[in-house]
């Protein structure tokens, strides 16, 4: 049995959320981000999970990492200032390879910037925020469908790899309501699981790994005892600082994602079996692209949709095979142009890449993006 | 066909609830919607606007471009919201608060929505509904029963006739 609604993005969030298992949540409310907060606050205690409003949203990433210690699926969410204070957190759950998700719903900034209006002005920050060397994985949906199912996949990818996601989330998005066909329960879904060590409590070395180069995370109180810290540590979990300990941390860290680039990065391609122009887009922007191309094909356009749905790691292979069957690539994007730097890297000069760049707190019309598309196509 | 549709006020009349019925009802009646909103960042007050996209086929980008009706029932929001009608458009405005009606070469229709809200139920919250009321008489893009499901399922227990006769008061305000 299925229901159908009209839901908003942030409430699908938060459908995909307790479906997955979520058990807890800790946050700090903040526009355009609210509704999933709200949300949860009313659904987690029905499912016998924790809604626990923090103090501030460092506490907040705080509260979930301790949580996910437990062996509970977590979720913060949060927007532009407030994902800004999780940063140095969100170093902290990558260097002790923490599973948690962090929706971030993003607004116009810097700062306070325009609360409600959308952006997509933290490409890079959801990539670099937290200081150091660290790998981690970012989703962007486009749909309010595509909230319930990334979420779900967040949570096998945080589990599966010990790794903080981002749901890289925009007002576009979030805020929209449109059609959901939802089960009923959500009894049936399968639930992302955590390795555990096959090996007895007092063998157990926090971060030894096998092959996958992912430790298995017992959960506190489970018998199991490990050190949890932000220091570089070896496999004991115990700080220590040798060239040797701090190669190899950082070194399996990297490779247990980019070994799996083909199980993490998505792309979608919408009419591009024979296009000769891209258009590159992604969450509330690629709403506008959809119709744009549909736009272009009827004037006879051979234009078609790249739409990044991993957003971090970057597509870097899709990128490059796109640059060897088009002949020019305009990245569409909300905010001054960041994610446009990425495609241009891996394109690597092989075909003209052009940015449309909308940062004046409204999404590009679909003629706006068509007028950009036939200009690049004319300068080819 | 794709019909589109700008609902426009003062943030606390309830036009973004208006959207969502308005949407709902839609879904009801077996097609596809999608509502959107944008508003300031005050909770009262403030031009605020909820529009909502009905088709029989996806609909990707979700705001209004080619506004089929915009109703405006604020005259900040009636200038504002009303740049890009044209003829085809239609505009219904809340008459007690708009008095300035631009010119865009549409029909226009200038009802009592708060008036009646205020006088025949006793409280101006109804407006909302009167409203939807009296744009979906005029344009008939759902069904009377769909919109009255998709009412009842939204407001609160034990205001259900209030807010029937208030669609009433609304479809009667369109005269055939």
């Amino acid at each position: 049995m299925s229901k159908v609604l009209l839901l908003q993005g942030n409430q699908a969030v938060v459908e995909g959320a307790i479906a997955a298992g979520v058990k807890f949540f800790a946050g700090y409310p903040i526009t355009p981000s609210t509704e999933v907060a709200e949300s949860l606050a009313e659904k987690l205690p029905q499912v016998g999970g924790k809604f626990i409003q923090m103090e501030d949203e460092i506490a907040s990433m705080g509260a979930i990492i301790g949580a996910s210690l437990t062996g509970k699926k977590v979720m913060t969410a949060t927007s532009g200032p407030g994902f800004s204070l999780k940063q140095e957190l969100i170093g902290y759950a990558c260097a002790a390879e923490i599973p948690l998700v962090i929706v971030n719903v993003q607004r116009v900034g810097p700062s306070t910037g325009q609360p409600t209006s959308p952006s997509q002005g933290d490409i890079m920050q959801a990539r670099w925020g937290t200081h150091g060397d660290h790998w981690l994985i970012a989703l962007t949906p486009a749909s309010v469908p595509e909230c319930f199912e990334l979420t779900l996949r967040a949570y096998a990818l945080s589990e599966k790899y010990r790794v903080p996601v981002i749901l890289l989330m925009d007002e576009v998005i979030g805020h929209m309501r449109e059609k959901i066909e939802l089960p009923e329960d959500y009894s049936d879904f399968p639930q992302a699981e955590r390795k555990q060590p096959d090996c007895a409590p007092e063998d157990f070395k926090a971060y030894a790994t096998d092959e996958s180069l992912v430790p298995a995370m017992p959960a506190f109180g489970s018998g199991y005892r490990w050190h949890v810290t932000g220091l570089v540590h070896d496999e004991t979990g115990f700080p220590k600082g040798t060239p040797a300990a701090t190669l190899a941390a950082a070194n399996r860290q990297r490779a247990k994602l980019e070994n799996n680039l083909d199980d993490i990065v998505q792309v979608e391609n919408y009419r591009m079996e024979d296009a000769d122009f891209a258009v590159v887009a992604f969450g509330g922007g690629a709403r506008t692209a959809y119709e744009t191309v549909d736009m272009a094909r009827k004037e006879g356009l051979k234009v078609g949709l790249v739409r990044p749905v991993t957003i971090w790691p970057f597509a870097e292979k899709q990128m490059q095979e796109l640059a060897c069957r088009v002949k020019g690539i305009l990245v569409h994007e909300l905010n001054c142009g960041q994610y446009v730097h990425e495609v241009e890297r891996a394109v690597n000069g092989k075909v003209p890449v052009s940015l449309y760049a909308k940062y004046d707190n409204e999404p590009a019309t679909p003629a706006q993006l068509l007028e950009e598309v036939k200009k690049a196509m004319a300068a080819l | 066909m794709k019909q589109e549709f700008r609902l426009s006020g003062t943030g606390g009349q309830g036009l973004i609830l208006a959207g969502i019925i308005l949407a709902e009802a839609a879904l009801l009646d077996g097609k596809l919607a999608i509502q959107s909103q944008s508003y300031g960042p005050e909770a009262r007050g403030g031009a605020s606007k909820s529009e909502v996209i009905i088709s029989e086929e996806a609909i990707h980008f979700p705001k209004v471009t080619k506004p089929g009706v915009l109703l405006a029932m604020s005259q900040d929001a009636c200038d504002k919201y009303s740049h890009d009608l044209d003829k085809d458009s239609v505009m219904i405005t809340d008459s007690l608060f708009v008095s300035k009606v631009p010119d865009f070469g549409g029909k226009v229709y200038e009802l009592p929505i708060t008036h009646s809200a205020r006088e025949e139920l006793g409280k101006v919250l109804f407006a909302n509904i009167i409203a939807l009321g009296a744009l979906v008489k005029l344009t008939g893009v759902v069904s009377a029963e769909s919109l009255e499901k998709a009412v009842l399922n939204r407001v609160p227990k034990g205001t259900e006739d209030k807010n029937r006769k208030a669609l009433e008061i609304g479809m009667n305000l369109i005269k055939d």
